[in-house]
């Protein structure tokens, strides 16, 4: 009966009923596909790089005679080793969160026809895979005679290190273990399988192969010089970059320092991510005003209602409503409104994904988003009525009486 | 007539100061979110050089042999295919690019050696993208033929370098090369860097690297190639060059081409020279596809779809945030002329015409439109100051130009209007006797 009711008085306002809950309907479908869209960064942003990030620091130099390289590798390890607290100094291409370096296309054959992707190559001296902290699976490590002098960006014939994620990709279902792969003319053997690394720009392919790296062994020469990886305890890493950094000079006068690539792997991280960051906390900031902007509404909305029924009010009161009942009917209207705009948001919802996805890297909007948006807006729809209702619940029954 | 409404309206936003205010900021922030976003969105998509990027053009052939699907000629040429397309002359003007980055330092100047970004290119690129000059001039095809070290320097490093005074004729060390510094840029801040826009739809929608600042410095192709030797990247090869960084010969795609094509009937030839140039190739054995492309500059940057796809993404947040706003204004305005059944009631009845509640109660959701399309504006220019401080490369382009500005009043204008529209409508067709029997 009660319901009833509420029905008689929303066909009363049409017109503003609809359009509350047009408001809340677009509110549910953005807010669901922007809490996904945030869960998406989020989820991107705690990306395992499968290294030990805080334990280490990225020097880079640029502007040497590429012929000086072996000189040069000399010469910076030992200055660099002489710091206080750096444990180790090694030689590499690449790390996670740092500049793109030896991203390559891979076969499954010598003669190219079997594509298998496009993978990061890292390419590192003997102590790189301890200080990176590589964490192996399968196989074993390469032995110290499996670091090659290298006459091209890569080893023409490597014994290598794959991520698993890169090995269930190549060969679903087989054992990766001797398994062997090309470029091009080089040629890789996988002697062992490592549970993570993360391709240096992992936004740049989609997030499937966001993990598909490889780990070949080098001797460090004139392809691979120029950046240097220094491993330290944690709370020793700022300390030792700034020295490193400062040091450089010293120990190279011709070089120049690439200031914005030579950090600590956290902080290449957080600059790598900035822009995610930023997105994230606009979306965040959307919602919030979004979610404000309706709350209102629906205050603004009822006040008004409960102003303009304040005689039917009266009289409901005069004959025997407690003010409980009134201000159950005033819940009950706003569930009635805000459930009709989720049931119309919720459609609304999925058309938006499916936009987002024709137009942007965004998977399916998984289903669990949709009630977590409904929810909320009951939850707010309710919370935003309780002081126009318990205001409505005040009107006493003498209104009845008074003529307006 | 017009007054009097107006003082009612604002006796009646008056009487509701609270709901009043609520009305305004919605309808600003709902305008202030989607005109940031939308002036975001037309500084980076806008055309970088109006009145001339119709005739500028980007040839494409397919030099790569490698089976498998070719939907596309890649994005770069290699080396002998941009040569032969540039030394047939067939276009009005014609530029060669190629981007490197190399140390630099300026003798007599206290500054250590630093990383420069150069541009290797022909002398017609300056005047074929309007290249604005402080001091000096670029090159000209001599300069070109005779591999001569002449440089042209960016505003930016002739500030830091020597403090923005005239320095054409000083030296410039570039590599182990000193040469003659020959023309010093005006700010220039092409949005994108049009000229070397390449790989788009392999960049997952983070493209806003295409919007960073251009080179430092600008030299003539033949000497940029000897200068920096050994150190030029690539965008894509088919086998992997035996010399790293000497291009020249390799099997890789790194040279760039632009053509300046002055009418209809010379496009169709160019696009009839290129089709022919690849048949040769095709002859001649070094070529197995012969798709060839000839996109003008706007569709070659829509081709790699230049703008970031999160810049699209928060203009359409930014607008869906507006509908909300737009929908909770116009039910509360609603609601509020329902209210008042009684009393437009009563006027009709005294014989107010539908006309006249119309305009009074449309002069009353104006006022709210008008106050909130200023606040919007108000807002925008907030919003603009927090893009700056955003960390993305195009941070420093955003401005409110004119005619984003008045977009803004547009859209304040049809927003109130459709704000008050249909409150007032609603409102007109109260029946006057209906109210009065109370």
């Amino acid at each position: 009966m009660e319901i009833q009711l509420v029905f008689a008085a929303l066909r009363r306002h049409r017109l503003a009923t609809i359009l509350i809950a047009l408001e809340i309907a677009l509110a549910c479908a953005v807010l669901s596909n922007a809490c996904f869209m945030i869960a998406n960064r989020l989820t991107m942003m705690r990306i395992n790089s499968g290294v030990d990030e805080s334990s280490l620091a990225l020097l880079q130099v640029t502007g040497y005679d590429s012929n000086a390289s072996i000189d040069l590798n000399a010469r910076v390890v030992a200055g660099l080793r002489a710091i206080p607290n750096v444990k180790s100094v090694s030689v590499i291409n690449a790390v996670p969160f740092g500049k793109q370096a030896g991203a390559s296309g891979i076969t499954t054959d010598a003669a190219g026809e079997h594509f298998g992707g496009v993978v990061d190559f890292y390419v590192g001296n003997l102590g790189s895979i301890k200080a990176l902290g590589l964490k192996l699976v399968a196989g074993h490590f390469p032995n110290t005679d499996d670091f090659q002098p290298m006459s091209s960006y890569f080893p023409t014939d490597a014994k290598v290190l794959i991520t698993r994620s890169l090995a269930a990709h190549l060969w679903p279902d087989v054992d990766p273990l001797g398994r062997q792969f090309w470029s091009g003319k080089f040629h890789f053997r996988v002697i062992g399988v490592i549970d993570h690394l993360a391709i240096a720009q992992p936004e740049s392919r989609s997030s499937t192969n966001a993990d598909w790296s490889v780990f070949a062994p080098a001797l460090p020469g004139k392809f691979l010089s120029g950046t240097y990886l220094l491993r330290a305890n944690q709370k020793d890493v700022p300390r030792v970059l700034s020295d490193a950094r400062a040091a450089i000079a010293k120990i190279a006068p011709d070089v120049v320092l690439d200031r914005q690539d030579s950090q600590t792997l956290s902080e290449l991280r957080h600059i790598y991510f900035a822009s995610d960051r930023a997105m994230a906390g606009m979306l965040l900031g959307v919602i919030v005003a979004l979610l404000m902007v309706t709350a209102l509404g629906i205050v603004g909305l009822t006040s008004f209602w409960v102003q303009q029924r304040r005689r039917s009010i009266g009289i409901r009161r005069a004959v025997g409503a407690t003010r409980v009942d009134i201000l159950r009917y005033f819940q009950v209207e706003n569930f009635l409104i805000v459930s009709f705009g989720i049931a119309l948001g919720m459609l609304l919802a999925l058309v938006l994904n499916m936009l987002l996805m024709k137009h942007y890297e965004l998977p399916h909007l998984p289903l669990i988003y949709l009630p977590i948006g409904a929810i909320t807006l009951w939850l707010l729809g309710q919370f935003a009525v309780l002081g126009p209702a318990l205001h409505a619940a005040t009107v006493p029954p003498m209104v009845a009486t008074r003529t307006e | 007539m017009f007054a009097y409404y107006l003082e009612l309206a604002v006796r009646s936003l008056k009487r509701n100061k609270a709901l009043t205010l609520l009305m305004v900021l919605a309808i600003s922030v709902g305008i202030g979110a989607s005109m940031t976003t939308l002036t975001v969105m037309h500084l980076l998509s806008g055309d970088p050089l109006p009145g001339k990027s119709a005739e500028l053009f980007y040839p494409q052939v397919d030099p790569d042999p490698s089976p498998g699907k070719h939907t596309e000629p890649p994005d770069i040429m290699d080396y002998r295919s941009a040569m032969d397309l540039w030394s047939a002359q067939r276009a009005d003007r014609q530029a060669l690019i190629v981007d490197s980055s190399l140390k630099l330092m300026a003798p007599g100047v206290n500054l250590p050696p630093l990383m420069g970004t150069m541009l290797s290119t022909t002398a017609d690129f300056f005047p074929m993208f309007k290249v604005p000059f402080e001091y000096g001039s670029g090159w000209t095809t001599n300069e070109d033929t005779n591999h001569a070290r002449v440089t042209v320097i960016s505003a930016d490093l002739n500030d830091k370098l020597f403090g923005g005074a005239n320095s054409v004729g000083r030296t410039l060390h570039l590599g182990d090369t000193d040469t003659r510094i020959i023309g010093v840029l005006k700010p220039w801040r092409p949005s994108p860097v049009f000229y070397s826009v390449a790989g788009g739809h392999y960049a997952n929608g983070n493209t806003a690297a295409f919007y960073s600042k251009p080179e430092d410095i600008f030299t003539p192709f033949t000497s940029g190639l000897e200068i920096n030797a050994g150190n030029f990247q690539t965008f894509n090869c088919w086998h992997a060059p035996d010399n790293s960084g000497h291009l020249e010969n390799s099997d890789c795609e790194w040279v760039a081409l632009w053509v300046q094509l002055d009418s209809a009937a010379k496009v169709v030839d160019y696009r009839n020279f290129l089709t022919g140039y690849a048949e040769q190739q095709k002859k001649l054995g070094r070529f197995t596809h012969t798709d060839t492309r000839l996109r003008d500059l706007m569709q070659w940057l829509d081709y790699n779809r230049v703008l970031p796809s999160d810049v699209r993404l928060q203009t359409w947040l930014a607008f869906a945030f507006l509908a909300i706003c737009l929908f909770n204004t116009v039910g509360l305005l609603l609601a509020k002329f329902m209210r008042r059944r009684g009393e437009i009631g009563l006027r009709r009845a005294l014989g107010a015409s539908r006309a006249a509640v119309f305009t009074q109660c449309l002069v009353e959701s104006g006022i709210i439109g008008s106050i909130g399309g200023l606040g919007g504006l108000l807002l925008t220019f907030i919003g603009l100051r927090l893009v700056h401080a955003q960390p993305t490369p195009y941070a420093d382009l955003a401005h409110l130009d004119l005619s984003m500005f008045l977009v803004t009043f547009v859209l304040a204008i049809a927003v109130s209007l459709l704000a008050g529209t249909i409150p007032a409508w609603q409102a007109c067709r109260v029946t006057p006797s209906l109210q009065l029997k109370m």
